[in-house]
């Protein structure tokens, strides 16, 4: 029971994550694109400022759950991919430092190195997540003893690859409606007009995924069981819907809220689907590592949920403080101050 | 070179480079709390501004040691998935405790912080600092607590073919851990204060900003004369509980290979060279009759354990662990004479040329004796990567060789370039000065 509850929590913090981090991923990604002036591109870093650093934890949070709730899995997961995460890492050092980075000099050379930095250090976190997890939803191969029988180029294959564009989309869109909420003008209506663009090609990758879904991975087992389940799948698909309109209208609120519905949908679909595996073993069934076979002791599990239970809606209240505090329309006023980006 | 020594070499570069920025966040964040308290209390700009400069100095630091950070969460796993399946019961579960009591604190208040100074009221912005100083102190504590684990462990059983938990509260109130707590946080609260020093002078010998820089400097000597002379007083107490607790790393730090005859005492000799290769030192001169045991028992003839009571192969590497040792006891003292002249002189800065070249300087010595100081605590505990319970060596990665040596290269030339921008950005803002009133 423990270890469902914390098998439920681990999608979750997943889930926050790829929405949290994903539109500053996404915008990121989009750095180039809709930053034509060096005023755009600083409007652009100053609308993800206050918030990045923080909503990188919980990709640390959800790293170390795996750690703690599912220390095998952990272990697996980790050294199993370890190119790819090691790769992640580098973006993920260079996105952070770009940030910090940029502002300090006047330099047009200093400038364009970190905006390459920080495009790069966007994008690539945001394929390799898509890469990784469609590969863990496949099947990873694992043999009986949790050694990982592949390498880079195993992961990059089809499944594998949709996944990853599926990511990158997903996270570009969510990016572009931040933007567009956080500005006015010329910069709003380009970051609208390309959400604009990104949508309909998320909209045939996204079938794409969710068709390949059914023949490359076992995903569908427990959707098949329990159909009820199916409505985890139906609501994210229904939030992509109504979101063309949103979009249309000016991408609000409204339309951030459907896409982050559509991003933790997705994700709460792809792992409930693998329940009760963490890491499907592509070789043999039986070397797959489970909820069960892997996870930490029920005394370290209840200490767990307790410490989660008593903080974690803290560092939600404080965070929505956070984004209540710091998500206005952006003025000039916004670049000029001592601190600014 | 093997999978185990590329791993080691991998996780030695990278702490090391992310301890260069920590112990600066520890203090400095608590120093620029200070300041914009005193803003708040007095209404003086000075200490505005004082809070402006410092805190974008701190920031520019902050930045490394955060995406640094994640390397490490990440190389458990990576480079030693044996050790995280065998131990992650305990020691994952204080991996992810620091991550939700601190981590979230500190990343979601900084960025409060940062761009809050005109949409907050004072009082609030203040607050923010103060929670990040405070988030930044209890991450240190959950890190220390679960590397704590790893050089006494407490509170844990041997089941199901790993170390579980038995007791959270014994992994918690592990002595050791806090011990190394304490002389850690001291250590990066003076050289915090070094560093404020270091720059206050660089400032004071050009009569730039003498209000700003003098005030800037005596809040900076008075944390670094507190704080290295508590690590030092501290550090006996912590190095006699090493002596209980792991006496293979003592007699490592101390070169002592023959353990002395019952009722005589361990000697400690002044000028001291091991040979590894023949279990002897090259050279024993200047010796102290019990001397060694007076500092590990406060007896002259307490008995000390010699390196040759175990086998090679459970021994640390005693050159390095000796070195270190040495290294942050000299620095350590050079840390405090310098501290207290400069404290001395507190109310004749602009008459103290001589100190005002100095000090910055300085700067880089404390940032040495702390490297030092966790080099000890880590070789010296080798070969064990949990003390007694599981050698470094059954804890490495089932990866390829090849794939750690590409991580090793491209971590290390990342490393090297971003810590040479950052060094190079702090100079420019630090000589910069802070921006007009």
């Amino acid at each position: 029971m423990l270890e469902t509850i914390w098998f439920l929590v681990w999608g979750i913090l997943w889930a926050v994550y790829f929405v949290l981090d994903g539109f500053d991923l996404g915008l990121g990604t989009l750095l180039p694109i809709l930053g034509k002036t060096d005023t755009d591109r600083r409007t652009i870093l100053n609308a993800m400022g206050p918030f990045w650093d923080g909503n990188e934890v919980w990709l640390i949070t959800a790293g170390g759950v795996t750690f703690a709730a599912f220390p095998t899995a952990y272990a697996i997961m980790f050294s199993g991919l370890y190119t790819p995460l090691m790769l992640l890492l580098l973006a993920l050092i260079i996105r952070g430092v770009a940030f910090e980075f940029r502002h300090l000099r006047d330099c047009p050379y200093w400038r364009a190195l970190w905006d390459g930095a920080m495009t790069i250090g966007s994008f690539l976190p945001a394929l390799l997540l898509g890469v990784a997890f469609a590969n863990i939803f496949q099947g990873l191969p694992l043999d009986s003893q949790g050694i990982f029988h592949g390498n880079l180029l195993t992961l990059l294959n089809p499944y594998g690859l949709v996944g990853g564009l599926l990511f990158v989309l997903l996270f570009a869109l969510h990016g572009a409606i931040w933007l567009a909420l956080r500005t006015e003008g010329e910069l709003h209506h380009r970051a609208v007009a390309w959400a604009g663009r990104i949508y309909p090609i998320l909209g045939v990758t996204l079938l794409g995924f969710v068709v390949l879904t059914v023949p490359f991975t076992g995903l569908l087992r427990n959707y098949l069981t329990n159909p009820l389940l199916l409505i985890l799948l139906i609501i994210p698909l229904t939030c992509f819907g109504l979101l063309r309109r949103e979009i249309q209208q000016g991408a609000g609120w409204k339309a951030w809220g459907l896409s982050a519905g559509l991003i933790a949908g997705l994700t709460l679909f792809g792992v409930t689907g693998l329940y009760p595996n963490i890491l499907p073993s592509s070789l043999d069934p039986a070397a797959s590592v489970t909820v069960f076979n892997a996870a930490s002791s029920t005394k370290t599990l209840s200490i767990m949920l307790l410490v989660a239970l008593l903080f974690v809606p803290i560092v939600v209240l404080y965070q929505v403080w956070m984004y209540r505090t710091f998500s206005h329309k952006m003025t000039s006023h916004d670049l000029t101050h001592d601190n600014a980006y | 070179m093997d999978v185990l020594w590329l791993s080691r070499l991998q996780f030695a570069m990278a702490t090391m480079f992310h301890f260069i920025f920590v112990p600066l966040t520890l203090g400095l964040s608590i120093l620029v709390a200070i300041m914009e308290t005193q803003y708040v209390r007095t209404g003086e700009t000075v200490y505005l501004r004082m809070a402006k400069f410092w805190g974008k100095l701190f920031i520019i630091n902050f930045v490394l040691g955060v995406v640094t950070g994640i390397t490490l969460e990440f190389q458990f796993g990576t480079n030693w998935s044996r050790y995280s399946a065998y131990v992650g019961d305990i020691f994952g579960s204080l991996l992810a405790i620091e991550a939700t009591l601190a981590f979230f604190l500190e990343s979601t208040f900084l960025g409060a912080w940062i761009f809050g100074w005109n949409k907050l009221s004072p009082k609030l912005h203040a607050a923010c600092i103060w929670l990040v100083a405070a988030a930044s102190n209890i991450s240190a504590l959950w890190i220390i607590i679960a590397n704590g684990f790893m050089q006494h462990p407490l509170g844990y059983v041997l089941r199901n073919g790993r170390a579980e938990l038995d007791s959270f509260f014994a992994v918690i109130t592990n002595s050791f851990a806090w011990q190394q707590y304490i002389h850690t946080l001291a250590g990066a609260f003076a050289l915090a204060g070094f560093f404020v020093m270091g720059i206050s002078a660089f400032h004071l010998l050009r009569h730039n900003e003498t209000d700003f820089f003098s005030r800037s400097f005596r809040l900076g000597a008075i944390f670094a004369l507190v704080f290295s002379l508590l690590v030092a007083v501290q550090g006996h107490h912590h190095a006699q509980a090493v002596t209980r607790i792991q006496p293979a790393k003592l007699a490592a730090m101390e070169a002592l290979w023959e353990t002395p005859k019952p009722g005589e005492g361990a000697p400690m000799y002044l000028l001291l060279w091991p040979d590894e290769a023949n279990e002897r030192n090259a050279v024993e001169a200047l010796g102290i009759p019990g001397g060694l045991s007076f500092l590990a028992y406060g007896s002259f003839t307490a008995p000390v354990q010699g390196l040759n009571a175990w086998p090679k192969e459970e021994r640390p590497p005693v050159l390095i662990t000796f070195l270190s040792f040495r290294a942050m006891v000299g620095l350590g003292t050079v840390m405090i004479a310098l501290a207290a002249w400069a404290w001395l002189r507190r109310k004749r800065l602009q008459e103290s040329p001589k100190l005002l070249r100095l000090l910055p300087y300085a700067i880089p010595i404390p940032y040495l004796a702390l490297q030092a100081g966790w080099v000890v605590a880590e070789v010296g505990r080798q070969p064990w990567i949990v003390y007694g319970l599981m050698k470094t060596a059954d804890a490495v990665s089932p990866v390829a060789a090849s794939q750690v040596t590409f991580s090793l290269v491209a971590l290390t030339l990342l490393y090297a370039l971003l810590g040479a921008a950052d060094i190079t950005m702090l100079t420019i803002y630090a000589r910069k000065g802070p921006k007009p009133a």
